[in-house]
């Protein structure tokens, strides 16, 4: 993979929606490089203006300002008809599936061929090629109605790729499925990328997807692009705002131990895969530092003891001290080198 | 009875053969202006996948004044045009005329509201395969909203039939003029009875064609 080698080019895009309450600018001069052959994230809050980077992208919406630039040329320039097959190399999944739900899987799958005028018989073979690759080789005349969400989404991967697309765009295709149907497709993407040599670009609200599959990110945040750089360099450490919240969550930015109270627990045998720290910590939704411990597991209970910091924010600090009462944990509170 | 007796069972059948060959008639040629109105409708709209608003509004326009001329109005107005259509103003034939006129813009009503039921989703998704409009209202709106569009056929076919027994009260022939000529004129009430039952039952089969082909086509239901 060749990372200059750059398929889609974004430069200065701005878009605003005129609505009743005057214009919403949804996205301010935005300039991003992805590269051909890798899978590149969008990640940001509801209502950053991520779905609607998407759509510029392949033309369902028209950027106002700056330019989206495809394999070179740009395509607001471009004459409808070529507009058109510029889309056809461009597939794209959803969130809502968004099949037809008055074809089976198989007619489904034929669709954009039929768009692109492929011969009836030609597309047929195709599709059936396609539904071995998503392995739903036996649902062929199955309707939407009686497939499940996972299904659903593989169908429309099969349907968004028949027409050998360079580009795969994919707005919020997880969002609605559980964690292990999340799994899967996202597996799915990750094979398409690399057996089909299609650039992938995951739309998303959740860090887990940008985790598991894609090289590397931008986040978007109020319409802005707040840092864009390799997956694994923007985790171990985000330099925006929006970076750290999403990555690290809420806690990270608000619990301060600096000048807070400091709590001995003393384990006396009491069962010692009871998990005292953690319970405190997901009953009341208080963060908690581990300051220093020493325990042991004697025949299967815990003796030792451990020292915790509390939040100092008084209310946490209160909530976790009356859950390590109610749980009858003997504790008491120690000063700065008392232990 | 009189009303077993052959001549009138004859007269029966033959208002029937009338009123069916009229309704379906009007039915067919107002579906054939009203669907491509429809689809103007829903194309042109704000919203649609070739705005034209102005178009749209023009247009509607238009079928709402259509709409809101009574039918018994409309049918005295197209007179003329009847004459140079059809060449008489009397019997089943005379009425096909205003009933067309009446009906395409209420189907094209139809037609809209059952093409807006389709997913926008869908279409989102259709154009992202780079498809043409023709393409997205011929694969795309026209069979998706198939069911709906049955459903709608049904309804407007049996207000056509409404109101093609109201022409009866002009020379329109069939049931309605049965009903006009023998149970009103002449104080045959057992005849007029007799011929409102015989509309109850084909406005009954008509909805139940319809319901049943919509059931039958619609692939939402497992």
């Amino acid at each position: 993979m060749a990372e200059e080698d750059v398929i889609i080019q974004l430069k200065h895009m701005g878009k605003e929606f005129r609505t009743s309450g005057g214009p919403v600018v949804a996205l301010d001069d935005i300039n991003l490089d992805i590269y051909r052959g890798e899978i590149f994230g969008i990640i940001g809050l509801s209502g950053a203006g991520k779905s609607t980077l998407v759509r510029c992208i392949n033309l369902l919406e028209t950027q106002n300002s700056g330019e989206v630039i495809f394999e070179g040329e740009i395509l607001a320039v471009m004459l409808e008809a070529r507009q058109r097959r510029a889309r056809q190399s461009m597939g794209m999944i959803f969130q809502q599936f968004n099949l037809l739900a008055q074809r089976n899987v198989l007619r489904n799958i034929c669709f954009p061929m039929e768009i692109a005028g492929i011969p009836r018989a030609q597309a047929r073979a195709r599709a059936m090629e396609l539904l071995q690759l998503v392995g739903l080789e036996d649902r062929a005349k199955a309707y939407p109605a009686q497939l499940s969400g996972g299904q659903k989404q593989r169908v429309a991967i099969a349907r968004a790729v028949a027409t050998n697309p360079k580009v795969l765009l994919c707005d919020e295709a997880t969002s609605a499925l559980d964690p292990n149907t999340t799994k899967s497709i996202l597996e799915l993407l990750k094979q398409i990328n690399r057996d089909l040599g299609i650039t992938v670009i995951v739309i998303t609200h959740e860090m887990a997807v940008i985790e598991a599959i894609c090289d590397r990110v931008a986040i978007i945040d109020h319409s802005h692009i707040a840092e864009v750089g390799r997956v694994t360099d923007i985790f171990s450490e985000p330099k925006s705002k929006i970076g750290r919240q999403l990555i690290l969550g809420d806690a990270a930015e608000q619990a301060r131990f600096d000048r807070s109270r400091k709590i001995r627990i003393t384990f006396d045998g009491r069962s010692s895969v009871e998990p005292i720290v953690a319970n405190t910590v997901l009953a009341t939704k208080v963060p908690i530092n581990i300051l220093y411990a020493a325990t042991r597991d004697i025949g299967g209970t815990a003796h030792g003891q451990m020292i915790i910091q509390l939040p100092e924010d008084e209310g946490d600090a209160g909530r976790a001290l009356t859950y390590l009462r109610s749980a009858k944990v003997p504790f008491e509170e120690v000063r700065d080198g008392d232990f | 009875m009189v009303i077993f007796s052959a001549k009138i069972i004859n007269l029966i059948l033959e208002g029937i053969g009338e009123t069916l060959n009229m309704v379906i008639l009007s039915a067919i040629i107002s579906y054939l202006i009203g669907i491509p109105l429809g689809i103007l409708l829903v194309v042109t709209n704000r919203d649609g996948i070739r705005p034209a608003p102005a178009f749209e509004q023009a247009l509607g326009v238009v079928i709402n004044l259509l709409r809101s001329i009574p039918f018994l109005i409309l049918l005295i107005m197209v007179m003329p045009v009847t004459r140079l259509i059809v060449g008489t103003t009397l019997g089943w034939k005379a009425v096909v005329p205003p009933l067309v006129f009446s009906a395409a813009p209420y189907i094209a009503r139809m037609v809209e509201s059952s093409l807006k039921e389709v997913d926008a989703g869908v279409i989102e998704a259709a154009k992202s395969m780079g498809a043409s409009t023709f393409q997205i209202i011929w694969k795309v709106l026209l069979p998706e909203s198939l069911p709906s569009l049955l459903i709608g056929a049904a309804i407007s076919t049996t207000t056509i039939l409404g109101y093609s027994a109201m022409a009866g009260a002009v020379g329109g022939g069939g049931l309605g003029g049965i009903a006009i000529n023998y149970g009103y004129y002449r104080y045959q009430t057992d005849m007029m009875f007799l011929t409102v039952a015989v509309l109850v039952l084909i406005v009954q089969i008509i909805q139940m064609i319809g319901m049943r082909l919509a059931r039958f086509c619609d692939k939402r239901i497992r």
